[in-house]
């Protein structure tokens, strides 16, 4: 009833081909905004934001750079954690570099660096797909791993060879180190995966999201309708790799605070995979669905038994854990192979028709 | 109340919960003086095999002091598990669950959880208790005021098995002209001790080979163990961690490696050894406290806690290295806030005190009769200035069923350790500008 767009004429050209062409939706999303950065950082609780909030957005920035590159340019890739690490590497070299610099354009700038490196590696992309795509961009992951444990220079030679958030502020107050607030931490991070997640949103809309959906659907029929097929998938794996690099950067500083190489290892890339295919292939909403699902899960399912009253070891919730949420992916697959964002269109649909569906 | 609305009632109490903030500070159910120590323990994933006996030894001697003493000092320990499945992630959510409880000390067992924990440590106002792991530096308390990692470190570790090696040839200028090989994991841990390595290299006058394993190579060590087989290294050293080790262990005897001059650092365990078989026999490790449970305190946990159906460890296993290991981490636990009891004359202490507890531990060879440790391990003294004693290690051989002890307590090689230890903070302070300075007073004079 409330979620029906009866009356809302469009009378331009632009407003039919908004965004979000329903007003409910602006609504919403206006309140979505409203609460995450009003609400939850004034009434939720400091474990809510450093340890649910704050990885939920990097994990889903994370995603949502993989979707763009798989979902909406059909290039599978296994190297995301190796581009998180150039990210997080590259923000560590130019903040001990220049330490007088602001940290956030830092953070913007090593996704540039991470940008280039994936263009490096996605260059292959244009003789090879799918499967064997995949390898290439694993060899992306294992060179880049291995860059991060045998080059000194990348952590400057530090004895235990992890790198370390120095304490970097904004506006005088502290957003990195120990003294940083998770408020004003979870705050930086969600106005950072707020503006990229507004720019993506441009993006896949526009001219840059067709040609790439265009690739994705038939590469051929692209480049037959006058699409150039290298330089589109190379904007494609820049653009996703700009995404993880400064995914990976908003993970050392504002959520580990400093980092081993195995922080970036293949089974990271695999989680984000995972979030991309549980979410929904090609659609930015699905990005944070599937982080929110693989990885607030667990935690939701850790909660609940105490919760319930049941003292249960540590390691058997874990257990547990890891079958329940393997249950429901398999459970979520079957019932919608396209992810949750597909599930999200359906409840949509039907809401618009409730409840007099014809 | 039905089953179903029960459910439902405690989602929203949770989500209210995570919503709603702070957990209350932990109280024993009769209302009474409780401390509260969680415990980072990893009962799953890839490095289970190590963690489990570690989280039961850690468990079960805290448990032990409940069942037989009510705790200590009056106080019940209130002990809680944390799965980290050895993911830093895991263990940073944990260290968020358990931060604002009130716990006296946090014991991440990882390195990589370790490292964010050290410069939160001071203003969470919650020591970090990283025994013999973690960031080797941290030893110096005059630098790190709430980071403790005793009894010695990996670059004690490492002057030892050089002593170790000597006193097998007879003497430190017998090792001019020998090749030493070092398998280890690539990662900050295996990596620390080279620089030192290559130091005694140069000064002793003998070779080096590196064997790096990468940590998604454990166990596929082939091309490493050919080179063993081409160098010849005269000594084998090893620091290694997960299924590195049991590989590594297999690797070497499929290739005849003489087993008696394998060492490696503390980490493996029997059933590492076991795994490869009786060609594993002669194989040594450091060590620093007994195996077995031929002492008082170990009768203890039989009694009060196994015998009682208490605890997660299977038969037989408690009094393994690893099991062991794990008592003696509670071990500095409990003395950590028995003296903060005696220190502040509170029974419910808080991680400031526990901090000035820990840096007053003084296990004197009487202290640790009483507690039933009586030649499980050797005495330590941590102060303000070393949180790590820099205590000494022996070395145990493998004889097919077990380890058994073979010579007596080698110190470290202060000169040599204590110079390198002190530039790695110094390093570590330039590196992380504006670390603070200690404030923290001193009871220990």
């Amino acid at each position: 009833m409330l979620y029906r767009e009866t009356g809302q004429f469009k009378t331009s050209y632009k407003a039919d081909m908004a965004v979000f062409p329903i007003r409910q939706d602006r609504i919403g999303l206006a309140v979505i905004l409203l609460l995450a950065f009003v609400a939850a950082p004034l009434f939720g609780s400091a474990f809510l934001l450093s340890a649910v909030m704050i990885p939920l957005l990097v994990f889903a920035l994370a995603a949502l750079g993989l979707n763009l590159l798989t979902g909406y340019t059909g290039q599978l890739s296994l190297g995301t954690a190796g581009f998180m690490g150039v990210g997080a590497y590259a923000c560590y070299k130019l903040t001990t570099f220049f330490p007088e610099v602001n940290l956030i354009v830092w953070i913007l700038a090593s996704g540039f660096f991470s940008a280039a490196v994936g263009v490096l590696f996605g260059l292959p992309s244009l003789r090879i797909k799918g499967f064997y795509l995949a390898v290439a961009t694993l060899a992306a992951q294992f060179f880049l791993q291995w860059c991060f444990i045998r080059i000194p220079w990348l952590y400057n030679n530090n004895v235990s060879g992890a790198i370390e958030a120095p304490v970097r502020t904004l506006f005088g107050m502290p957003i990195t180190g120990p003294h940083a607030t998770p408020e004003l931490r979870y705050l930086v991070v969600l106005s950072i995966v707020a503006l990229l997640t507004w720019i993506a949103s441009n993006l896949v809309h526009g001219r840059v999201g067709r040609s790439w959906m265009a690739v994705r659907d038939m590469d051929i029929a692209a480049e037959l309708m006058g699409i150039r097929l290298l330089p589109t998938k190379l904007l494609a794996f820049a653009v996703s790799s700009f995404y993880c690099g400064v995914a990976g950067a908003l993970m050392v500083f504002l959520w580990y605070g400093s980092a081993e190489p195995e922080v970036f290892s293949i089974s990271q890339s695999f989680l984000i995979l995972f979030m991309v295919i549980i979410g929904g292939l090609g659609s930015l909403i699905g990005s944070f669905f599937g982080a929110a699902l693989i990885y607030g899960l667990p935690i939701v399912l850790k909660s609940l038994f105490p919760m319930l009253g049941l003292s249960v070891g540590a390691a058997t919730i874990e257990h547990i854990t890891f079958m329940v949420v393997g249950a429901m992916i398999i459970g979520f697959l079957i019932v919608e192979p396209h992810g949750l964002a597909s599930i999200w269109r359906t409840i949509k649909q039907k809401l618009r028709v409730w409840p007099f569906p014809y | 109340m039905g089953y179903m609305s029960k459910v439902l009632l405690s989602a929203a109490s949770g989500a209210a919960m995570l919503l709603g903030g702070q957990l209350a500070p932990v109280q024993a159910q009769d209302g009474k003086d409780a401390n509260f120590v969680p415990l980072f323990t990893y009962r799953t994933g890839p490095f289970s095999g190590s963690g489990i006996p570690i989280a039961n030894g850690m468990r079960d001697y805290l448990e032990m002091l409940n069942q037989r003493d009510g705790g200590i000092g009056g106080a019940k320990i209130v002990i809680e598990e944390c799965e980290t499945g050895y993911d830093t992630k895991k263990g940073l959510e944990c260290y968020e669950a358990v931060k604002g409880r009130n716990p006296v000390m946090v014991n991440p067992w990882s390195t990589g959880i370790t490292l964010p924990l050290i410069p939160r440590a001071a203003v969470d106002k919650i020591p970090v208790l990283s025994m013999a792991y973690g960031l080797s530096a941290s030893a110096d308390g005059q630098t790190f005021p709430w980071i403790f990692n005793p009894p010695n470190t990996y670059w004690d570790g490492l002057s030892v098995i050089i002593k170790h090696i000597a006193d097998e040839l007879g003497g430190l200028d017998k090792l001019k002209g020998k090749k030493i090989g070092y398998i280890y994991l690539d990662a900050g841990f295996g990596k620390e001790p080279i620089p030192m390595f290559e130091q005694f290299a140069k000064d002793l006058g003998f070779e080096l080979k590196l064997y790096p394993v990468a940590a998604t190579d454990m166990q596929n060590q082939s091309s490493q163990w050919l080179g063993v087989r081409r160098d010849k290294p005269d000594y084998m050293v090893m620091y290694g961690w997960g299924a590195l080790n049991p590989t590594a262990i297999k690797e070497a005897a499929r290739i005849n490696y003489p087993m008696d001059r394998f060492v490696s650092i503390w980490w493996p365990s029997e059933d590492d050894a076991r795994s490869a078989g009786p060609g594993a026999k002669g194989f040594r490790e450091l060590n620093w406290h007994g195996v077995g449970t031929d002492f008082p305190v170990l009768k203890d946990i039989q009694k009060h806690v196994i015998d009682k159906g208490l605890s997660k460890v299977a038969k037989g296993k408690e009094g393994e290295v690893l099991y062991n290991r794990g008592v003696y981490n509670s071990m500095l636990i409990a003395e950590g806030i028995r003296n903060a009891q005696k220190l502040t004359g509170k029974k419910a202490v808080t991680g400031e005190d526990v901090r000035r507890g820990l840096e007053a531990i003084n296990l004197t060879p009487e202290r640790l009769k009483e507690l039933g440790m009586e030649g499980f391990t050797d005495p330590l003294k941590l102060s303000c200035a070393d949180h790590n004693g820099h205590g000494a290690a022996f070395v145990q051989e493998w004889d097919g069923q077990k380890y058994v002890k073979i010579g007596g307590p080698i110190k470290p090689m202060e000169d040599k350790v204590g110079p390198v230890a002190a530039a790695a903070a110094k390093d570590y302070v330039e590196k992380n500008a504006g670390w603070p300075k200690r404030t923290e007073a001193c009871d220990s004079k």
